[in-house]
């Protein structure tokens, strides 16, 4: 079939199963938003290209489909180097599409022209250039391919505009549909060496004390019911990483919660004095290690990722397994199986009546606002949790209000939480929760923000309002870059250097009602639930809820940088309590 | 030897053989990730092969840098990289090829000619008081040639840094080098 590389790109996306696409059209990518007119993909007009890319991610997070985001060249492909980053850290399964100066000008500090693939280089998981109008359809394919299998990952596809551009004779191109892939240095393995799952069952039977270790692996593989099986035949406990939260039921007997620097003293110190770590899609990260050389001492590891590059790159496994989480979860489950099952586990009751006294002494605490003070974050968090439905998705921005947000939900459902953990990127919630809720659009989406991230991307609300995605957003106005601030408190002797935003500036409630949404304002504590119920029920433009609170509180547990999890800082109510 | 003179001898490399599409930029890939990565290159060379589709970099590591095993498994990544050899220096025959140009007086142009002999290296060039010689051969009799060389004066060297192949499984051959 005849036809130019615009309507090849378009039939390229369609052919993926692309069904919404997340950008902003510019000079270089003008002659693709004219075939895009006659497309079945809809398209979202964002505000900023940064929020395309956001955008993009939480789509991935919530439905596990690749997220897509065209923009143009130039400035707007450097305006979504952070999302690609931020994919490329959590293993986001995303393509972008960018426009380029036609191929002939490459090369010549044309207008809007810049090193999109050199740029992006480091922060891709592959990107190309593509050079011929005949080449969109094999790309196209190509390129959804490496995003979503392997480990996932950002692709960026630049497409110069002569080959897309009707006008120009380079765009004239005959379809093909590609077949197969051409990738001849590219086959992720799935599966599971054999005899190294039949070690790790025979560590695992041995152990006396062992933890699931469990990362963000396991969304991704899809694994969050193996992992189920797996941990109730053993009977292992289950710590979830910050990128692994809802993969195992926090209401489960067997689920710690989160470990690291601010997870729960029960999930670090568990890890820490275990004898088996069972790290499943998890990359040993340094906010969950600590001081590495002093991390869980006394364990033997079994490392299971699908990255082969991530099998000791941290921590020396005892034994290491290259495979998709998923799969050989499923494998060694059937091991198990075959060595007697529940038969099969020792008993560790005394390590389990270890667990539950930790558990009783350090629950995460925090002292409730005398009245006339402004409120606790935590106490927000915790009625956010009980007045919303139980599946219903968070995304969350970068700070203390992101860890007491993993801390305090309950999270009993895989992907209800979209964040960004390695890159830790202010102002990813507004944008990500948009991108959630157009991939889950009867679901619930609570964005949970901060002021200071919700000043870098609140221009997005106006494409939620418009494009009909009513979000809400609960902002946790401490008046601080408050992450910052703690930092400043607790190590750098109070000395307060530039973290002081405002408490008043800029007037959240007037703004979100500038931006087409609901502003309510928060107070005091007993008009929290009531103004969650009342956004609960909006359901026509998104809805901003300012939470009026306190500045000085400090996210704890914590785990101070440069020190080991056995170091960790509890609340000052339990300091004195016997660990 | 002084210390300055060998440029491999003593430092820990490792020789990796990567066969890699030849793709636009996939070099800048390859040099992009030991950038990022932290692992140092010390040398690298780009050939094509017999097959159009694919070129094969000869990249010599430092493996003081880090784990050759992250090296390789980060390199394998790369898309573009299609298989990787690490190359054990016992197993592999290994050659470079060095020119330099050297001041040669009239009258000590005859020792030099002497060393050229020694090493069977060759005479590239002739002025009135330089010379230009080459040398193929491994890495450590090129360093002792450029050792020997120096006193005298080098005023240019260009050495191509390493390839090398495996041995063949009949082990004739290495006693030539
Ligand atoms: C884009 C970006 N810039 C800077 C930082 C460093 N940083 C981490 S948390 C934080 C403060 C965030 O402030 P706010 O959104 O108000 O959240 P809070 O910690 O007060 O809950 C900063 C500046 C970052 N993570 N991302
Ligand atoms: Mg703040």
């Amino acid at each position: 079939m005849k036809m130019n590389g615009g309507q090849a790109l378009m039939k390229a996306l369609e052919n993926e199963g692309v069904s919404i696409l997340f950008g902003l059209p510019g000079g270089a990518i003008l002659p693709v938003y004219d075939p895009l007119l006659d497309s079945s993909i809809r398209h979202v007009l964002v505000r900023h290209e940064q929020g395309a890319g956001h955008m993009a991610e939480g789509y991935a997070h919530a439905t596990g489909q690749p997220g897509v985001a065209m923009v143009t060249s130039g400035p707007a492909a450097t305006n979504i180097v952070t999302p690609l980053c931020d994919a490329y850290m959590d293993s986001i399964p995303m393509v972008v599409v960018t426009g380029q100066v036609p191929y002939a000008a490459i090369g010549t500090d044309a207008f809007q022209e810049c090193d999109t693939t050199g740029i992006t280089m480091a922060v891709t998981k592959h990107n190309y250039l593509v050079t011929e109008a005949a080449d969109i359809p094999q790309v196209i394919h190509d390129a959804f391919h490496i995003a979503t299998t392997g480990r996932p990952g950002p692709v960026l596809v630049d497409i110069p505009k002569d080959i897309v551009d009707p006008n120009n004779p380079r765009s004239a191109m005959e379809w093909r549909t590609p077949k197969d892939h051409d990738l001849p240095g590219y086959s992720p393995n799935l599966h599971g060496d054999p005899e190294q799952i039949r070690h790790a069952a025979k560590l695992i039977c041995a152990a006396e004390r062992p933890v699931l270790y469990t990362g963000g692996g396991i969304l991704k593989a899809r694994a969050a019911e193996a992992l189920l099986e797996l941990a109730e035949l053993t009977s292992i406990h289950v710590v979830t990483t910050l990128m692994n939260r809802g993969g195992f039921p926090d209401e489960h007997p067997l689920g710690l919660g989160m470990p690291g620097m601010h997870g729960n003293y029960t999930a670090v110190t568990a890890m820490q004095e275990a004898d088996l770590l069972i790290a499943l899609g998890a990359r040993f990260d340094d906010r969950v290690t600590g001081k590495v050389d002093g991390f869980a001492p006394l364990a033997k590891v079994i490392h299971v990722d699908i990255d082969s590059a991530e099998l000791g790159k941290v921590r020396r496994p005892d034994i290491a397994i290259q495979g998709d989480c998923r799969v050989v979860i499923e494998e060694l489950v059937e091991v198990l199986k075959a060595e007697g099952g529940v038969e099969s586990q020792p008993d560790r009751s005394q390590w389990r009546s270890r667990i539950s006294g930790w558990q009783e002494r350090f629950p995460l605490t925090y002292e409730q606002s005398q009245p006339g003070e402004l409120l606790k974050p935590q106490y927000v968090l915790e009625k956010l949790r009980d007045s919303t439905p139980d599946d219903t998705i968070v995304a969350s921005g970068v700070g203390q209000h992101q860890m007491w947000t993993s801390q305090y939900w309950k999270f009993n459902h895989p992907y209800t939480w979209v964040n960004s953990g390695g890159l830790g990127t202010m102002g990813f919630a507004i944008p990500a929760a948009i991108g959630a809720k157009a991939g889950k659009p009867d679901r619930m989406i609570w964005a949970v923000d901060g002021d200071g991230c919700f000043q870098m991307t609140a221009q997005e609300l106006v494409t939620a309002t418009t494009e009909g995605f009513p979000i809400k957003v609960a902002l946790i106005n401490n008046s601080y870059l408050g992450m910052v601030r703690q930092w400043q408190e607790m190590f750098y002797e109070e000395r307060y250097s530039e973290v002081y935003l405002d408490r008043d500036v800029p007037d959240y409630k007037k703004w979100a009602e500038a931006l087409g949404c609901v502003g309510i304002r928060v107070d005091s504590p007993e008009e929290v639930e009531p103004a969650i119920v009342k956004a609960n029920e909006v359901d026509d433009r998104p809805v901003v809820v300012e939470f009026r609170c306190e500045a000085e509180e400090n996210v704890l547990p914590m785990v101070p940088a440069g020190k080991t999890n056995s170091e960790v800082v509890v609340d000052p109510s339990q300091q004195d309590l016997p660990r | 030897m002084n210390s300055q003179s060998s440029r491999y001898r003593g430092a820990e490399t490792t020789t990796l053989v990567v066969h890699v599409e030849n793709k636009a930029g996939v070099l800048a890939r390859v040099a992009g990730l030991f950038a990022r990565r932290g692992f140092n290159i010390e040398s690298l060379t780009v050939a094509p092969t017999d097959d159009e589709r694919f070129s094969r970099l000869t990249i010599v590591v430092g493996v003081s840098s880090a784990p050759m095993e992250q090296v390789v498994k980060q390199l394998d990544k790369l898309v573009n990289v299609v298989e990787i050899q690490e190359l054990n220096p016992i197993a592999s025959i290994e050659r470079e090829l060095m020119m330099a140009t050297v001041r040669a007086e009239p009258e000590i142009r005859g020792q030099i000619l002497d060393l050229v002999r020694i090493f069977q290296a060759t005479v590239l060039n002739v002025g009135h008081d330089e010379i230009m010689v080459s040398l193929t051969g491994s890495l450590s009799r090129i360093d002792d040639f450029e050792d020997l060389l120096r006193p005298y004066g080098i005023v240019d060297v260009q050495r191509t840094g390493k390839v090398a192949l495996p041995k063949l499984t009949k082990n004739v051959s290495e006693q030539l080098a």
